[in-house]
């Protein structure tokens, strides 16, 4: 376990934070974890969660409550797709698009663990389609397609599948004129993809400039975190581009950057602060305020 | 070339150096005793040399490829630039940081055409290596080059780009500078210029580094090249969590030419002069200009419009999944 901990921190090349959002937390409730029920999504009552900021201690449900922001420190907590789901779409309904696309080890990829048995098993411990779900919903009345990244699954590693929902997903907004929005965590590619993994990027990017050419709004959510491919590519393309507070957001990640610079990094280093002083983001969003300011912002592109 | 002398071996080429080596030694005792007739000992030496040299080039691991890939007497960009064009100006400057080192091009005539070249760059001795920065460009590297490739679509000029990169370099103000916003950008605008655009690996293909000049009609890669998502060592460290394991992972990481052109991630593997191209500068050239030329002259028949398209489908329909 622990292993698996280093290997998906190390591909967002950093060294620690990454396990308290291991594992996303309506499916640590749904697995029996946190005992609740899938249905109602309503995090169970006495269970505790620690800010590992700040180290306030509230229950999960108060954490839901607050869309899984620290109540006192305003840190935001990693979640997945299922969280941002809910917290964006009204009612929290939704329909799920190309989930039946499943990742494949067409390679025979073996490092320590085959590549398909890595698969087999994330598959079973998660029941999430892959390491990006493509959702169709409304935000305040307004309709929009969200991709949104699961850390969980392989480090929201960018391979093949993710390259192919996000090009179906863009073809569908062309279709149903509908904008697009990306919620990016992911440490990079999937190495065990290799060189299809990295053509994902270009991929990608001609199906974005179809939907460019569309004139139909596409809006990148970087965060924590977004590294390598993702930054390299489709994070950064956005028409407009935000992050969450505090997320880290680069192209190397800061463990590499450090081993080969040779000194430390200044603090807030690849920030979502940060990249907005350098000319990177257009805003950062709190996530309380996340659902209001995007179906504005949406609104500000149709009306 | 470097002269015999001043030649580097890689620990799989020693039995070519020790032939070498022989007829050095042969020519010496040659010289101080002008009875004795050596050639034709020499001559035979010469021929082990060729097929010695074909024997290596048929039995490559992956990870020799990696190697040769990365020899030091390996040529350039410039190198290319110099043997294949005529009349090269080069071009400088992002116009808006600095002149990126690591990153060359400019305008030069292939043949009757004029086209705009541009590459990855790295150094052949202690200086110039840090000058080029190990050819790993920064985003003002990346934004010069995208400059100029915009430059060649407003003059309807086609474009080839010469990669050779161990990856874009991981510093801390290249991310300051948005080094993923300039790889990004540059992969997004390669993919709907309008002009004919080849890409050739010539040395190192590592990753958003590489494919940050690496979008085109077709992309194509030298014999002794690799190009992948990341280096074997990397990899291993991630991946094996040792440094160990570069061998494997280039084993694993499929990423010669010939697994490249059989997946469809390449559109062309060109063979290089016996032994690889560090053994015959002019014929390396020759063998890679005689391929471009043609080539220009094939997408120059198409329309615009359909090149993006077919671009754009060509990388539209990389990857592999399930599909329930
Ligand atoms: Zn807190």
């Amino acid at each position: 376990m622990k292993q698996e901990e280093d290997f998906d921190a190390n591909l967002a090349g950093e060294d620690g934070e990454a396990a308290e959002t291991k594992v996303s937390w309506f499916k640590r409730a749904k697995r029996g974890i946190l005992t609740s029920t899938k249905d109602k999504k309503d995090a169970p009552e006495g269970l505790w969660a620690k800010c590992p900021n700040c180290k306030y201690t509230c229950t999960i449900s108060e954490l839901q409550e607050n869309k899984f922001v620290c109540p006192k420190c305003e840190y935001h907590h990693r979640i997945g797709s299922d969280e941002y789901f809910d917290i964006l779409f009204d009612e929290g309904k939704f329909t799920e698009l190309f989930a039946n696309i499943k990742s494949k080890d067409f390679l025979h990829f073996v490092d320590l663990k085959p590549y398909d048995k890595r698969l087999e098993e994330t598959y079973a411990k998660t029941d999430i389609h892959d390491s990006i779900t493509v959702a169709h919903g409304k935000v305040n009345g307004e309709d929009l397609v969200v991709a949104c990244m699961d850390f969980e699954f392989i480090g929201g590693s960018l391979g093949s599948v993710m390259g192919e929902k996000i090009s179906r997903a863009c073809d569908y907004c062309i279709g149903h004129k509908v904008p697009f929005m990306i919620i990016n965590k992911s440490g990079g590619a999937r190495m065990m993809e290799s060189a299809f993994s990295l053509m994902q990027l270009a991929k990608t990017s001609g199906k974005l400039t179809q939907l460019s050419e569309a004139k139909v709004p596409y809006i990148s959510l970087c965060t924590d975190p977004t590294f390598g491919g993702t930054t390299a590519s489709f994070a950064m393309l956005g028409d407009v581009i935000c992050g969450e507070p505090g997320a880290l957001i680069g192209f190397a990640g800061p463990r590499v950057i450090k081993e080969t610079i040779k000194r430390d990094l200044p603090e807030g280093f690849q920030r979502s602060e940060f990249l907005l002083e350098h000319g990177f983001l257009d805003f950062i969003i709190n996530r309380k305020e996340l659902k209001d300011k995007l179906s504005n912002l949406l609104v500000l592109f149709r009306s | 070339m470097p002269q015999l002398k001043n030649r580097q071996f890689l620990d799989f080429e020693k039995p070519i150096k020790d032939l070498y080596d022989q007829i050095e030694q042969l020519k010496l005792s040659q010289e101080k005793n002008k009875k004795i007739d050596m050639s034709s000992t020499i001559e035979g030496l010469e021929k082990t040399i060729i097929e010695t040299k074909q024997q290596l080039t048929e039995t490559l691991t992956p990870w020799q490829r990696v190697q040769l890939s990365r020899h030091p007497d390996r040529p350039y960009t410039l190198k290319y630039i110099e043997k294949m064009c005529t009349n090269f100006i080069e071009l400088h400057g992002d116009r808006n940081v600095r002149d990126d080192k690591a990153m060359v091009g400019g305008f030069a005539q292939l043949g009757d055409e004029t086209v705009m070249i541009i590459g990855q760059q790295k150094g052949n001795n202690t200086k110039t290596r840090q000058m080029r920065n190990f050819g790993m460009a920064n985003p003002e590297g990346y934004r010069k080059a995208l400059r100029l490739m915009k430059l060649a679509e407003k003059f309807n000029k086609p474009i080839i780009t010469l990669i050779d990169t161990p990856g874009a370099y991981p510093g801390l103000e290249a991310e300051e500078r948005g080094q993923g916003e300039a790889i990004a950008r540059n992969i997004y605008e390669m993919i709907s210029l309008k002009v004919p655009v080849i890409c050739v690996i010539i040395g190192e293909g590592a990753s958003g580094g590489a494919l940050g000049i690496g979008v085109g009609d077709k992309v194509v890669m030298l014999e002794n090249t690799w190009y992948t998502v990341i280096s074997p060592e990397s990899c291993s460290s991630i991946l094996w969590r040792t440094w160990d394991k570069k061998e494997t992972a280039a084993e694993q990481l499929r990423l010669t030419g010939t697994d490249m052109l059989q997946f469809g991630l390449v559109d062309d593997v060109i063979p290089e002069p016996m032994g690889g191209a560090h053994w015959d500068y002019d014929g390396a050239a020759n063998i890679l200009k005689n391929y471009l030329i043609p080539a220009i002259q094939e997408l120059k028949q198409k329309t615009p419009e359909q090149r993006v398209e077919e671009r754009i489908s060509k990388f539209g329909k990389m990857g592999f999944w399930d599909e329930a």
